[in-house]
């Protein structure tokens, strides 16, 4: 054979081009004469330049593409069973993914959905073929990650919390804010939901920290799956940036859509932080039992991710754009995490409520202390007690950590992103159509007050979504019974009394908190009390929580 | 005397390492399974879009401008008591789907190189080849067009299982469409005369393909998004799709020196046996519902009947086509007496009554 001859060049037929192949198929839209589409699902914006297709592959090549991917996934899974993956793996990093596979799989097919609504919007048919793969990648990406979670439930050694998942999801504090991200997605403003929230920020921004930050640190817990499986599915988002970018370009051509965009631009932005920093962050900072100082901590992880990469390369260039970028909210958001402490006090508050969990969250130990220290110099004297303290009620005869005396006050909710407002000092409290509200931070509030209703800056805006339901979770709980609560949530082993959520890791049934062990103590809604107040006394409260507290050891 | 020597405590994070409550507890536990056994697809699918009724604690958390939650039942006029009961019978889940899609891709790869390698499109008859060009260049535009209402459908369903089963419906039609357009693309290569952009002013112009791009845009444009998914597999598939795909080309190509176009065609044929076991699946519940099957039915004929009438006159307007081939092998007629056929049987299927405008040309 001569040189440079191979079989693919003998049985090579001449071919159209890439772009000929990506021509032709966005040719295949047509404008209806005879039945126009409904615009059914609104939004306040204007777009009349239609948005190119910058990956122009086609369904021919992707379909095969992905095939692969999957069979090097599942290969992998199999292989990680062979290599005995479960016996090594850490139980305090697998008792996190039961409540973060909970909640993730519904942003993805919410993902999926919310393709409908750009696809519609979007005018010309180049995107179509854009918008088609990333609905089908979100439809893989959740079922997927159910696979996985599935998977975790029959290998490794505690299954409860993964076989009660989307029912859990349905009833948990926690999921909830997981619920607000991927609802977020789908409903209100099309354009700000499935274009602004979701591609432009939660997908280019914040995947890096869920997708790629993540599985690192799970790989450094023994767990191999969730690399592989999360990895995959990142190597999808590539295409969802390029779609989320090119109909952003197809915005921003029209002069009237820049004052939206910039609401939007600040309200998703904030609440993707708010949201995806305190569970990601949670997760990678106190699921893990590694503790290479050599390793990013998650602040570290952030600046890299979300300051320099998409900060300053994605969202800083939209300024020639004639957008305003609110920088001080970035720079906040970072202050928030390496000087406020946030992702530090979002774990504390889920250990404080630990028996509304369907998860286990082990005690941090002078090895974590020395790592936390390192990483964030003051930590051991904000949190160092409070673990402490943690530890010593681990086991079941003590009182529950949240109704002893440590000096820690149970949180306000916040109403726009529904994580607590833990930052004391930045807690604001509003009136909405005549009902008080409490939030994290001045821009909830401004969310929910300016950026969801009906007009904006003197301009209508009849498309915006509202908040509804039932969206602080103590409410629903008010007066309640915590063994009670537990029960109607779920939340009980098969013996039916034993809970799911435990706070350690022992697997000794001595060690394990039943419902009688939490009964006699009693749920109260923040919100509810404060609403109960007076004014005055509501001054008076608010003052006295912007002050903080002080864990003491018991 | 023997020392007694203590084992180490084996540490290990695997199932059944260690048995206390709930150890043995390997299967989602929150729903009812079909059959005795939950399928993978189920474990895959079912609540993972949740809802009041099952589960939502704190209800939707955030609503439309007019108080429309994130998913309501208002989306459709049809009815149910139970939204949740329907599951695909195709099982898609990710990686099934993947499978099937990239099988049919490797497929279509297959034949057309073959075809293509042996120089079987230029001997294809001279006045097919005008109707691939043209024709098959037409109805490529109604696969997408479809394609594009179904994409749209899958929003607004009440359960991830019918979303879903509407989602795959629409990758097969995306996919669909693009196998045409690029077949047609490249066979054109081979042939001194090939206009690969004719098929799209057909599709505009043609009075052959306007009752087809009527019934289509009709379908594009409908509001409820179970009359799209209704209207595009009750009707217009074994009215105008199968019609064209299965009562004409695949027929006679064969006898126009023509093998490789009915390979690439029959995929579609296929899609659509999965995809319509979801639709009849579903209908079929929501006609025999306990509370609201009697309105379902009224509702579900007022589509038949509207849908029905357009893709009538869709399929009647396509009869010059079985005229142009040089070797006539099939026959409009028996054509159009199969896809009224079909109809009955998959109203039938679902209970149903046929109006007579769909059995009379």
């Amino acid at each position: 054979m001569p040189d440079g001859l191979t079989l693919n060049k003998i049985i090579a037929q001449k071919g159209i081009s890439i772009g000929e192949a990506a021509r032709r198929v966005a040719d295949l839209g047509w404008t209806p004469t005879y039945v126009q589409e409904a615009m059914t699902f609104p939004t306040d914006y204007k777009i009349t330049k239609a948005p190119k297709d910058p990956m122009k592959q086609v369904l021919r090549s992707y379909f095969p593409m992905q095939e692969e991917k999957d069979n090097r996934v599942y290969g992998a899974l199999d292989a990680a069973l062979r290599g005995d993956m479960f016996r090594n793996v850490e139980p305090r990093w697998v008792e996190w993914m039961k409540l973060f596979l909970a909640i993730i799989p519904f942003p993805e097919i919410s993902a999926a959905r919310s393709m409908a609504m750009v696809g519609r919007l979007a005018p010309g048919d180049d995107l179509r073929t854009g918008f088609t793969m990333q609905m089908v990648d979100e439809f893989r990406h959740s079922t997927i990650q159910m696979n996985l979670k599935k998977w975790y439930m029959e290998n490794y050694i505690d299954p409860a919390g993964f076989d009660i998942t989307e029912a859990a999801f349905g009833k948990c504090y926690a999921t909830s804010i997981g619920r607000q991200f991927g609802e977020a997605f789908v409903t209100g403003d099309a354009i700000t939901a499935a274009n602004v929230y979701l591609t432009v920020v939660a997908e280019t921004a914040f995947t890096n920290t869920l997708f790629v930050a993540m599985p690192s640190e799970a790989a450094r817990n023994g767990d191999y799956a969730l690399p592989t499986v999360f990895l995959s599915v990142q190597s999808d988002e590539s295409r969802h940036i390029g779609n989320g970018h090119s109909l952003l370009m197809s915005i921003l051509k029209e002069p009237d859509n820049h004052q939206l965009l910039e609401r939007d631009l600040k309200y998703a932005f904030w609440q993707n932080h708010a949201i995806v920093d305190a569970a990601i962050g949670t997760i990678i900072e106190y699921g893990t039992t590694n503790r290479d100082k050599n390793k990013e901590s998650y602040a570290e992880l952030w600046h890299r991710w979300i300051f320099e990469d998409y900060y300053r390369t994605y969202m800083l260039p939209l300024e020639k754009y004639g957008i305003k970028i609110h920088h001080d909210d970035v720079h906040e958001a970072f202050d928030r995490i390496v000087k406020k402490n946030y992702v530090h006090k979002v774990a504390q508050f889920f250990s404080a409520g630990w028996w509304a969990n369907f998860w286990r969250i082990e005690a941090m130990t002078e090895r974590d202390f020395e790592w936390f220290e390192h990483k964030y110099p003051g930590w051991y004297d904000e949190f160092g007690a409070w673990w402490e303290n943690y530890a010593k009620l681990s086991k079941p005869g003590n009182p529950p950590i949240t109704f002893v005396d440590t000096g820690y006050v149970y949180p306000h909710r916040c109403w726009s992103n529904l994580v607590p407002c833990l930052i004391r000092e930045d807690i604001v409290v509003d009136e909405v159509d005549g009902e008080i509200y409490t939030y994290g931070h001045e821009v909830d509030r401004w969310t929910h007050k300016v950026a969801f209703q009906g007009e904006y800056q003197g301009r209508p805006t009849p498309a915006m979504g509202r908040f509804s339901g039932h969206r602080e979770w103590e409410s629903m709980y008010h007066g309640w019974d915590l063994a009670d609560a537990i029960k109607d949530m779920g939340f009980v082993r098969s013996d039916g009394k034993t809970l799911i959520a435990q706070p350690h890791l022992s697997f000794d049934e001595k060690d394990m908190w039943t419902l009688d062990h939490v009964r006699g103590y009693e749920i109260k809604s923040p919100l509810i009390t404060l609403r109960g107040m007076t004014p005055e006394q509501r001054d008076a409260h608010i003052a006295d929580y912007k002050k903080g507290f002080k864990v003491h050891k018991i | 005397m023997t020392a007694h020597v203590e084992a180490p405590e084996v540490k290990s994070g695997a199932a059944g390492a260690k048995k206390f409550p709930g150890w043995d507890s390997r299967k989602y536990n929150y729903y009812e399974p079909k059959g005795r056994k939950a399928t993978h697809y189920e474990d895959m699918t079912v609540d993972v879009q949740p809802d009041p009724e099952r589960y939502l604690l704190q209800n939707w958390i955030i609503s439309f401008a007019d108080g429309t939650p994130t998913y309501s039942k208002k989306w459709t006029k049809l009815q149910s008591s139970d939204w949740h009961k329907f599951r695909a019978p195709d099982q898609e889940w990710e990686r099934t789907h993947y499978q099937r899609q990239s099988t049919i891709e490797g497929m279509i790869k297959n034949v057309v190189d073959n075809a293509r390698k042996q120089g079987a499109p230029t001997r294809f008859d001279p006045r097919w080849v005008k109707i691939l060009q043209d024709h098959l260049g037409a109805y490529k535009h109604a696969e997408y067009g479809l394609g594009k209402a179904i994409m749209h459908a899958q929003r607004y369903g009440y359960t991830q299982m019918i979303n879903n089963a509407i989602l795959t419906n629409s990758s097969y039609k995306l996919r669909f469409s693009q196998d045409l357009t690029l077949y047609l693309s490249e066979i054109g290569m081979d042939l001194q005369v090939f206009d690969a952009t004719a098929g799209k002013t057909h599709w505009m112009e043609d009075p052959i393909w306007q009752g087809t791009r009527e019934a289509t845009e009709t379908i594009m444009g409908a509001d409820d998004y179970l009359e799209q998914y209704f209207a595009a597999n009750v009707v217009f598939e074994p009215m105008v799709g199968e019609l064209f795909r299965s009562g004409f080309i695949m027929q006679m190509a064969a006898a126009q020196n023509d093998f490789s176009t009915p390979a690439v065609v029959s995929a579609a044929e296929a899609d659509y046996e999965q995809n319509l076991a979801n639709t009849v699946e579903l209908f079929h519940l929501l006609a025999d519902d306990p509370e609201h099957g009697e309105a379902n039915r009224t509702v579900m004929e007022g589509w038949l009947e509207k849908h029905g009438a357009l893709c009538v006159k869709a399929a009647n307007q396509l009869q010059p086509l079985w005229s142009q081939p040089r070797v006539k092998v099939a026959q409009f007629t028996d054509a159009f007496a199969a896809a009224s056929n079909r109809v009955k049987a998959i109203c039938e299927e679902i209970g149903i009554k046929v109006p007579d405008a769909t059995s009379a040309s």
